[in-house]
């Protein structure tokens, strides 16, 4: 394949190269050597100012410069060249401003141009689009329009090079071409060579579209291995090829390119992404068994054997309790109907119901909260807040106070948490607790200025009551006393406080 | 109530007219259904009706004889018309399921014309679709090169959410061209451009679409409307678009989502039994004047906004008779319209308190403060985990993990682990593939010790060629990208330094937006950059990871009058989203420094918006 710059293919628009005469077979053979040769030679030329030197150079007929099929083609035409040879290597300034009356469009979203349809150059039809549909049969240099391109000379080749002259576009116009929505073929990129060369050029203009049909085209023409071989060093074409299969579905191919880049931990987790399409729980549970052994991280390896683990508990106790409540004979179920199953809710969820549902079974249980507790080594925190907020919504309010007592060694009780009895009053208040319950835990907030703003918040008046007085805030109590019901306890309480004479008030 | 500037020195210009482009996809549109001509029944991507709604109306389709319209849904269709559209977005399971509609026809022995117009431009991958499904050539296809909608004066969007997932998780560059293209169309409308800068390596790939695009075209000399331009990659700061938003278009847009420029009230704000959907823009008087305000701002204002009204309407007293007329004829209706509006955003208000109070906000915004500052990280490590724990919001425990991992530069292993365990246990174990990809992104990473990149590269760089070692360097980057968020942040002053309370109602700078807490990154790289190019910022653009740019028009020479109004006009392109806040930050930057900007971005974006986009466990 040609490199040459975009434009490059105006070569064959200039006027001065000389038709061919169609008679001498030998001749023709030999002119089109020499065509090809002055195209070579345009390519070569450039290659000096461009320094383009990371690509690799190849021939009109797709065989890489240099390479012994070139070097014994070259050798076969060097006899007849001529002194034209010179003539053919146009600046390419000049070759490039050949076209000129070819109305070239600008910016079809001038207001003028309102209505067109498509994109501005895709509805205009230049005339090098129409090369695919010449016939064969045309004959160059017949006519003195500039604005026809006199592509002529190859189109005599001989068989043996038939393949090459359909479209002998170079990557890069190629990749215009593509860009553009002109037509194009990706047919004659048949050599790895010239599907990579397509490829890079395609990521290096940016255009996610361009690159994901050229793999497209790979895909279809080489084999996966190699293939993903040479993926391996083209993270981009990598990345849009990966993006591409996860979007065509195509499952198989994806895990077989995953485990050839030996990202094995990318390969399970997309295994492990299908259980989301399995709709049946048994199914779905089956299929997370298998999902363990998979090589994922040693964290996500047990996260898995927990989620496996969790859903066969799930069916179990979903069986039972969906008996026992159509049975109709356990008070928990009558009094409060289940709202949905509990299959496939998290593992905090499934704590939560088992407070609500199953407080108390013993240990052997799978449904009792014991157990899910240990088995999936939920903390004492996280335990505490599903089981306090489950037993706080059935309004259990002795299971509450159990939750945070404890024996000391003497016998003593003592009510102890490790979230902070500020959270506890919170969740208590928003399970809708009753004031006599909530100011039980409010009172048990160590921080005073904590304890009185919940208070307030939560109008525990025993409570504000009894923090002013201890802070012996006589002014800020008897702003209170405004605030609460005449002739209510709270009223009274106040008045008793103000009229004890044994405490010594700060103000 | 509008911020005033300090020291405004001039005013900033006028905008362009930005509703031509709504004219231009408009009539492109009418010119597709006219390609097939006859009745059709046009079956819409449903991503595409509110833009479609905000150009035109069914009237205006049913004048191209589209008869039935429906939602495209994967489900089987009941049409009995002989033709049929589909305008969708060029994604591959649309054109699959088009693909077995028009298959279904085939065996069922029906014929029927099909056109899919793609908008707002077709891909390579959806026609290999049609192929391989047997139907290229049935169905015939065109793009609706819609690229850009206004959404408001100084708002344009192109509406692609999809943006963010597709180039910034699965490294998919199928949008860069999109953006390049919208860019161009810009510049065709609006330009030429004299200045473009810009950050971030997609910025810079649009940036040379973009030029490509303007070099195979021809450059007739205009005058230009809009001079500069900067493009910003959402990646270069996440940290903004992450934070609570706090004035009051980023407040609603977070609690009742704005979609398209509009927003739906439910009854809890209507006061009635239905919900109500409002344009929020500039042409809503009140919103126009509340909209960028400080949250708590906005009731001072709206009893003002009350008070004055009510005087309005009271001028009534004493009138005589002609008075009166003149009153009714001219001012009433005006005075309704107001009095409409303003109970609305009343209401409102009224419902973002209770549910800001019902989550404890204050103690939130406390943690994200902590968080963006640097201090008490313990602390607000237990907040979050308590967050978890709890079962907040999936997306506020997760936007919360982000934000903590993005400003200490990843968590401690420890804390990353055990933070992971209780997430997955609360939130659901499928969220697995959720951390997966937010590491993918840099969001949420656990620390590495610092040479296994580097060592991983040099391992990789023995096999390959240099070039492809660069190319692997990127891609590793991404893949373990540090934030530097704490070293950007004292760089560039981010965190303001205040004694006593920051002023909310006359705001010095743009961490207004933020309570005062933080600067958007995002808006303060825009400032300097427009005061000083990226010249003595090269330590900040280090952190950033590079990818900036700065270019200046060359050839037309002295055509470009730095004193011409339009060169204090600039577009502001992210790439990947914006949020409201952004937006508002960069109105009153606009309005401190005479600029007037314009807003470009590929969809509008909050939190929840982004974290959303990249959760796995929806199929």
């Amino acid at each position: 394949m040609i490199q040459n710059k975009p434009d490059e293919d105006d070569y064959w628009n200039n006027s001065k190269f000389k038709a061919f005469t169609f008679e001498d077979e030998d001749d023709e053979f030999s002119q089109l050597k020499e065509s090809k040769r002055a195209v070579n030679s345009i390519f070569v030329a450039d290659d000096d100012d461009e320094d383009d030197d990371d690509v690799e150079k190849v021939s009109w007929s797709g065989e890489p410069v240099g390479s012994i099929t070139w070097s014994i083609r070259e050798t076969a035409s060097t006899n007849r060249m001529t002194g034209e040879e010179r003539d053919y290597g146009f600046p390419k300034t000049e070759t490039t401003a050949q076209i000129p009356s070819l109305p070239k469009q600008g910016s079809s979203y001038s207001l003028s141009s309102l209505f067109k349809g498509r994109s501005k150059l895709g509805n205009f039809q230049v005339l090098s689009d129409c090369i695919h549909w010449v016939p064969v049969g045309y004959r160059p240099g017949a006519t003195n329009n500039p604005s026809v391109r006199s592509f002529a000379p190859e189109l005599r080749k001989p068989k043996s090079e038939y393949k090459d002259y359909i479209s002998d576009w170079s990557p890069e116009d190629t990749v215009r071409r593509m860009q553009k929505g002109k037509p194009y073929s990706l047919e004659s990129f048949r050599s790895l060579k010239d599907k990579l060369l397509l490829l890079d050029e395609a990521v290096q203009v940016h255009d996610g579209n361009i690159i994901t049909a050229v793999l497209i085209f790979l895909k279809r023409s080489l084999s996966k291995e190699i293939l993903f071989r040479e993926l391996v060093s083209r993270q981009i074409a990598l990345q849009h090829f990966i993006h591409f299969l996860k979007e065509a579905g195509e499952q198989i191919l994806l895990l077989e390119l995953l485990k050839t880049l030996g990202r094995t931990e990318d390969m399970a987790l997309l295994q492990y992404r299908e259980h989301l399409n399995i709709q049946d729980e048994v199914q779905r549970k089956d299929f997370l068994k298998g999902c363990i052994s998979l090589p994922f991280s040693v964290d996500d390896a047990s996260h898995v054997q927990d989620h496996y683990t969790l859903l066969e508990r799930q069916i179990i106790v979903e069986v039972n309790d969906k008996h026992l409540e159509r049975a109709g004979q356990t008070e928990i179920f009558k009094k409060y109907p289940r709202k949905a199953s509990i299959l496939n809710m998290p593992i905090i969820t499934t704590l939560y119901y088992s407070c609500f549902y199953h407080y108390g079974e013993s240990e052997g249980m799978y449904s009792s909260p014991t157990n899910i507790k240990k088995t999936f080594k939920i903390s004492d925190k996280q335990y505490l807040l599903a089981a306090l907020g489950a037993r706080a919504k059935l309004k259990a309010w002795k299971d509450v106070d159990t939750l945070f007592t404890t024996k000391n060694w003497l016998g003593y009780t003592k009510k102890k948490t490790p979230i902070g009895f500020h959270r506890v009053a919170d969740i208590l208040h928003k399970n809708n607790a009753p004031v006599q319950v909530l100011q039980e835990y409010v009172c048990l907030v160590d921080d005073m200025d904590l304890k009185l703003n919940l208070a307030l918040k939560y109008k525990c008046h025993d409570v504000i009551i009894d923090t002013y007085k201890d802070m012996k805030d006589r002014h800020q109590l008897m702003l209170y006393r405004c605030k609460v019901d005449r002739s209510s306890p709270e009223e009274r309480k106040i008045d008793d406080i103000l009229s004890n004479t044994q405490i010594r008030w700060k103000n | 109530m509008v911020p005033m500037a300090l020291n405004s020195r001039r005013d900033a210009p006028e905008p362009p007219d930005f509703s031509h482009l709504k004219r231009l996809a408009r009539d492109q549109l009418i010119y597709l259904l006219e390609q097939l001509p006859g009745k059709k029944d046009l079956f819409i991507e449903a991503d595409l009706m509110s833009p479609l709604d905000r150009i035109a109306n069914v009237s205006t389709l049913k004048q191209h004889e589209v008869d039935k319209l429906y939602k495209l849904e994967n489900k089987p269709i009941v049409s009995t018309c002989d033709q049929l559209c589909f305008l969708i977005r060029p994604r591959i399971h649309s054109v699959k399921w088009i693909a077995d509609i028009v298959n279904t026809d085939k065996a069922a022995g029906r014929f029927r014309r099909y056109k899919i117009i793609f908008s707002p431009q077709k891909f390579y991958a959806c026609e290999t679709i049609l192929e391989e499904q047997g139907i290229y050539g049935d169905v015939s296809c065109d793009e609706w090169e819609f690229y850009l909608l206004p959404l408001d004066d100084d708002l344009i969007s192109l509406e692609l959410p999809e943006f963010f997932r597709d180039y910034f998780l699965e490294g998919d560059q199928r949008w860069v061209s999109t953006a390049g293209k919208a860019l161009h169309l810009l510049h065709s409308v609006y330009g030429p451009f004299s200045k473009v800068y810009g950050i971030g390596r997609c910025a810079k790939m649009t940036y040379e679409t973009w030029r490509e695009f303007v070099e195979d075209g021809e450059q007739r000399p205009r005058q230009p409307e809009v001079g500069n331009v900067f493009l910003i990659d959402r990646d270069v700061d996440f940290v903004t678009s992450l934070c609570s938003q706090v004035v009051y278009e980023g407040l609603v847009d977070d609690i009742f989502r704005i979609k398209c420029g509009c927003v739906e009230f439910g009854p809890e704000v209507t006061s009635s039994d239905k919900s109500l959907k409002v344009m929020l823009n500039s042409s809503d008087k009140v919103f126009s004047e509340i909209r960028n305000e400080h949250f708590s701002n906005v009731f001072g204002f709206l009893s003002q906004k009350a008070k004055s009204l009510q005087t309005a309407y009271d001028k009534r007293r004493g009138m005589d008779i002609q008075q009166m007329k003149m009153f009714v004829s001219q001012e009433l209706k005006g005075l309704k319209q107001d009095h409409r509006l303003l109970s609305l955003h009343i209401s409102a208000c009224e419902s973002i308190m209770k549910k800001k109070t019902k989550q404890d906000f204050q103690e939130l915004l406390k943690t994200e403060h902590c968080l963006l500052e640097g201090f008490n990280i313990r602390e607000s490590i237990s907040y979050i985990e308590e967050h978890i724990n709890r079962q907040v919001s999936l997306t506020e425990s997760l936007r919360l993990l982000c934000l903590l991992s993005l400003t200490e530069n990843g968590l401690i292993p420890k804390d990353y682990r055990s933070l992971k365990a209780q997430y997955l246990q609360s939130y659901g174990t499928e969220h697995l593939l959720t951390f997966a990809n937010l590491r993918k992104l840099g969001l949420l990473v656990e620390q590495q010790p610092g040479d296994t990149i580097t060592a991983m590269e040099n391992k990789v760089g023995k096999l390959v060629t240099d070039k492809a070692v660069g190319k692997l360097t990127d891609a590793f980057n991404s893949l373990a990208k540090k934030s530097n968020f704490r070293a950007l942040s004292k760089k560039l002053a981010l965190i303001p330094e205040v004694d006593g309370e920051y002023d909310l109602c006359t705001p010095r700078d743009m961490a207004y937006i933020f309570s005062g807490a933080y600067v958007p990154l995002s808006c303060k790289l825009v400032e300097q950059v427009l005061d000083r190019g990226w010249t003595g910022l090269e330590e900040v653009t280090r952190l950033l990871n590079g990818n900036e740019f700065a270019v200046t028009a060359g050839g037309s020479g002295g055509e470009i009058k730095t004193k011409h109004d339009s060169q204090r006009i600039v577009f502001v392109m992210f790439l990947g989203g914006c949020t409201f806040s952004e937006i508002s930050a960069l109105r009153f930057l606009g309005r401190e420094r005479g600029y007037k900007f314009i807003i470009v971005t590929t969809a509008i974006t909050n939190s929840a918006r982004l974290l959303e986009s990249v959760l796995d466990s929806r199929v």
